[in-house]
C-alpha cells in the first residue's frame, strides 16, 4: 500500500451533510434538529457551553453514540448516508474516513501498549502492514505530529511522556489512516496554554489542504479563532447562530454567543 | 535503558517475591513430577509398631499415627494438590472470564439475568455445593475441582466483570472504536489485556484457596479417598494428637501454608510484572512527567 510509505492521500476529503439530526436517548431528546454542511478541506469549529450538544454531534457523525441512543435525521459523507447503517459497516468508515481525537490524553491512550502500536492502530487495521512498515510507520507519523526523539516516543508508554506528547501521540492516531474527516473534541482543553499553542498550530497545518476536514469543538472562543474558519455555536441541543469566525466575533447576534465573547474578554 | 526491556516473566523473576513463589511452585511441580516415579517409601502402608517415630535417616519427616512414613506421604500428596490446583484454576478461569464478558459486554437481555445468577452463585456456599455434588456423583477430587471451580469461577466473574465495565467506559476504548476497531478486536487488544492484572490475581487467589478448599473438603470426607494421600487428609487424620506429636500436623501444615502463601505472592507479582506502570516500583495513577519536555518544543 503506497499509502504507508509516499504519504500520499487515499481518500481526499467528502463533504459532510447533516440534515435535521435528531439524537434521544429513552425518552429524553438531546439534539434537536441539528443542520450543518462541512465543504471538503473547511475548518468548522462546534462552541458552546456543557451540554450544549457539540460533543454529542461529533459522537453521531463518527457513529460512536452510546447503543441504546436513537439517531434520526441524516448524516452524509459523500455518496454515503451514515444514519441506520449497521455498526460493523460504519466500524469500517472509522479511523479511514473519520478519525476522532479526544479531549483527554491521559484516558485516551491504553497505557498498556506502546505508543508506536497505538498510533498506527488504525492504519495497521485498515491496510495490512508488515511488522517493518509499521514501525516505519509509527516513526513517520510521530515526526508528522511533531515528536520529538521519534525512536524513544514509539517505543514508550503512555505513563513515560508528557501530556502535550501524549496528545500529539493521539492525534497521530487518529490521522494514521489519513481520514478526509477530522474531529476533536476539546483537544487542547487538558493542556496547559504553552502546550495548547503548539497543538492548536499542529491542528492548522494537518488541515491546511483540501485533504482533510476539521471539526474542531471547544468552549474556548480564543481557541476556536485559532484553528476555524466557521463557527457554529451550540445550547441546549440546538444550533443557535452560524457564520464566519470573523462575522460571529464582530457581530453576534444571539444573546449567548454575545455571552460567550463576553467570557473570553481581553484574549480576543 | 536497558531496564525497560523484557516481557513479563522477566519482571517476574526479577522480584524477590515473584522468585520465591515460582521456586516454591517449581519446588512444588518437581515433586509432583518425581512422586510419579520414586518415593522414600510407601506413602500407604501401615506398620503400627513404627508408629509416631521421629525423624530419621529411614523416616526423614518421621511418621504418622498408623506409622506411615510422613515424607512420602507429603510427596505423594503433592499429585493430588497439583491437580486440584490445576483443575480448579482451568473451572474456575473459563467460568469467571465466560461469565464476566457476558455480564459485562453481552447483549443487555443476558446482562441483568446474568448479573442476578452470579449473585446467587456467589451467596451459594461451596461447601453445600460440594456436598450436593457428593451426594449425587459420590465424593472425590472431581467433586472438589467442580465445586471449587464454580465457587470461584463465579468471585472471578464478580471482580473481573466490574473492571470490565469500568475500563469499558475509558476514552481509549472509545478511541479505539474510533479506529475502526471490530467489538471483539477491542475486547481482544485492550479490554482483556487491561483487565489482566485482576483476572491474574484473582486467579492466583482462587488456587491458593482451592489447596485449603481439597484440605477441608477433604478433611470433612468429601475429598480424596482414604487411599489417596492429600495433605488435607493428612491434617485431618493428625489433627487429634496435635498437643502429644505437634511435628506430625507441623509437616502438612507448613507445606499448605508455604504452598497457599506462592499462590498469593505469584498473584500480586504478575500484577506488576504485567503492567508497565507498576513495573520498578512506580505508581499506577502516578509516574507521570511534567509538561516541561513538551513546553521547549511546542
Amino acid at each position: 500500500m503506497t499509502v504507508t510509505t509516499s504519504g500520499t492521500s487515499p481518500a481526499h476529503a467528502l463533504p459532510l451533510e447533516v440534515n435535521d439530526l435528531t439524537v434521544s436517548i429513552g425518552d429524553t431528546e438531546l439534539l434537536h434538529g441539528i443542520s450543518f454542511s462541512l465543504a471538503p478541506g473547511e475548518r468548522l469549529g462546534f462552541i458552546g457551553g456543557s451540554g450544549s450538544g457539540k460533543t454529542l454531534t461529533a459522537l453521531a457523525v463518527a457513529g460512536l453514540l452510546p447503543e441504546e441512543a436513537e439517531v434520526r435525521g441524516s448524516i452524509r459523507l459523500g455518496d454515503t448516508e451514515l444514519v441506520g447503517k449497521p455498526d460493523r459497516e460504519l466500524a469500517a468508515l472509522r479511523g479511514e474516513r473519520i478519525g476522532v481525537v479526544f479531549q483527554e490524553p491521559k484516558t485516551a491512550l491504553n497505557p498498556l501498549l506502546r505508543l508506536g502500536h497505538q498510533m498506527t492502530e488504525a492504519l495497521a487495521l485498515h491496510y495490512s502492514l508488515s511488522r517493518a512498515e509499521r514501525k516505519e510507520a509509527a516513526l513517520r507519523l510521530a515526526a508528522r505530529v511533531g515528536l520529538k526523539d521519534p525512536e524513544r516516543i514509539v517505543r514508550a508508554y503512555p505513563h513515560e511522556v508528557s501530556g502535550g506528547q501524549r496528545q500529539r501521540a493521539a492525534i497521530a492516531a487518529a490521522i494514521s489512516a489519513q481520514p478526509g474527516l477530522l474531529l476533536a473534541d476539546e483537544p487542547t482543553t487538558a493542556l496547559d496554554v504553552t502546550v495548547q499553542k503548539g497543538v492548536l498550530q499542529l491542528f492548522r497545518e494537518l488541515t491546511e489542504g483540501d485533504d482533510t476536514s476539521l471539526v474542531f469543538i471547544t468552549h474556548d472562543l480564543a481557541v476556536l479563532a485559532e484553528v476555524a474558519e466557521r463557527v457554529l455555536v451550540f445550547d441546549g441541543g440546538r444550533v443557535i447562530e452560524e457564520g464566519e469566525i470573523a462575522q460571529i466575533l464582530e457581530a453576534p447576534v444571539h444573546p449567548i454567543t454575545r455571552a460567550l465573547i463576553h467570557a473570553a474578554g481581553g484574549e480576543l | 535503558m536497558s531496564a525497560r526491556r523484557g516481557g513479563t516473566l522477566h519482571h517476574l523473576v526479577r522480584s524477590p517475591r515473584g522468585a520465591f513463589a515460582l521456586a516454591v511452585l517449581g519446588l512444588l511441580a518437581l515433586t509432583a513430577l518425581v512422586s510419579l516415579f520414586w518415593l522414600p517409601g510407601n506413602p500407604n502402608q501401615s506398620n503400627i509398631s513404627e508408629a509416631w517415630q521421629s525423624p530419621s535417616p529411614t523416616h526423614w519427616l518421621g511418621t504418622d499415627s498408623s506409622g506411615r512414613d510422613i515424607a512420602s506421604r507429603l510427596m505423594a500428596g503433592a499429585r493430588v494438590t497439583v491437580l486440584v490446583v490445576l483443575g480448579a484454576a482451568i473451572v474456575s478461569g473459563v467460568i469467571g472470564l465466560a461469565l464476566a464478558v457476558v455480564s459485562a459486554l453481552g447483549p443487555r437481555r443476558l446482562r441483568e439475568p446474568l448479573i442476578i445468577l452470579i449473585d446467587v452463585l456467589i451467596a451459594f456456599p461451596t461447601l453445600l455445593l460440594a456436598i450436593m455434588l457428593a451426594a449425587v456423583f459420590g465424593s472425590g477430587l472431581p467433586v472438589v475441582v467442580a465445586s471449587v471451580g464454580i465457587g470461584f469461577g463465579v468471585q472471578i466473574a464478580r471482580v473481573v466483570r466490574a473492571e470490565l465495565r469500568q475500563i469499558n467506559a475509558e476514552d481509549f476504548i472509545l478511541a479505539a472504536k474510533a479506529a475502526g476497531l471490530s467489538r471483539w478486536a477491542i475486547l481482544r487488544m485492550h479490554l482483556l489485556p487491561n483487565t489482566a492484572p485482576v483476572f491474574t490475581v484473582q486467579l492466583s487467589l482462587a488456587m491458593g484457596l482451592a489447596i485449603l478448599a481439597e484440605a477441608g473438603l477433604s478433611y470433612l470426607g468429601f475429598g480424596a479417598p482414604p487411599s489417596v494421600p492429600s495433605w488435607g487428609l493428612m491434617l485431618e487424620e493428625s489433627q487429634a494428637f496435635i498437643s502429644i506429636h505437634p511435628l506430625v500436623v507441623l509437616w502438612p501444615g507448613i507445606t499448605i501454608t508455604l504452598t497457599v502463601l506462592a499462590f498469593y505472592l505469584l498473584g500480586d507479582a504478575l500484577r506488576e510484572a504485567m503492567d508497565p506502570r507498576l513495573r520498578f516500583g512506580g505508581r499506577r495513577d502516578g509516574g507521570e512527567r511534567n509538561d516541561l519536555g513538551d513546553r521547549s518544543e511546542a
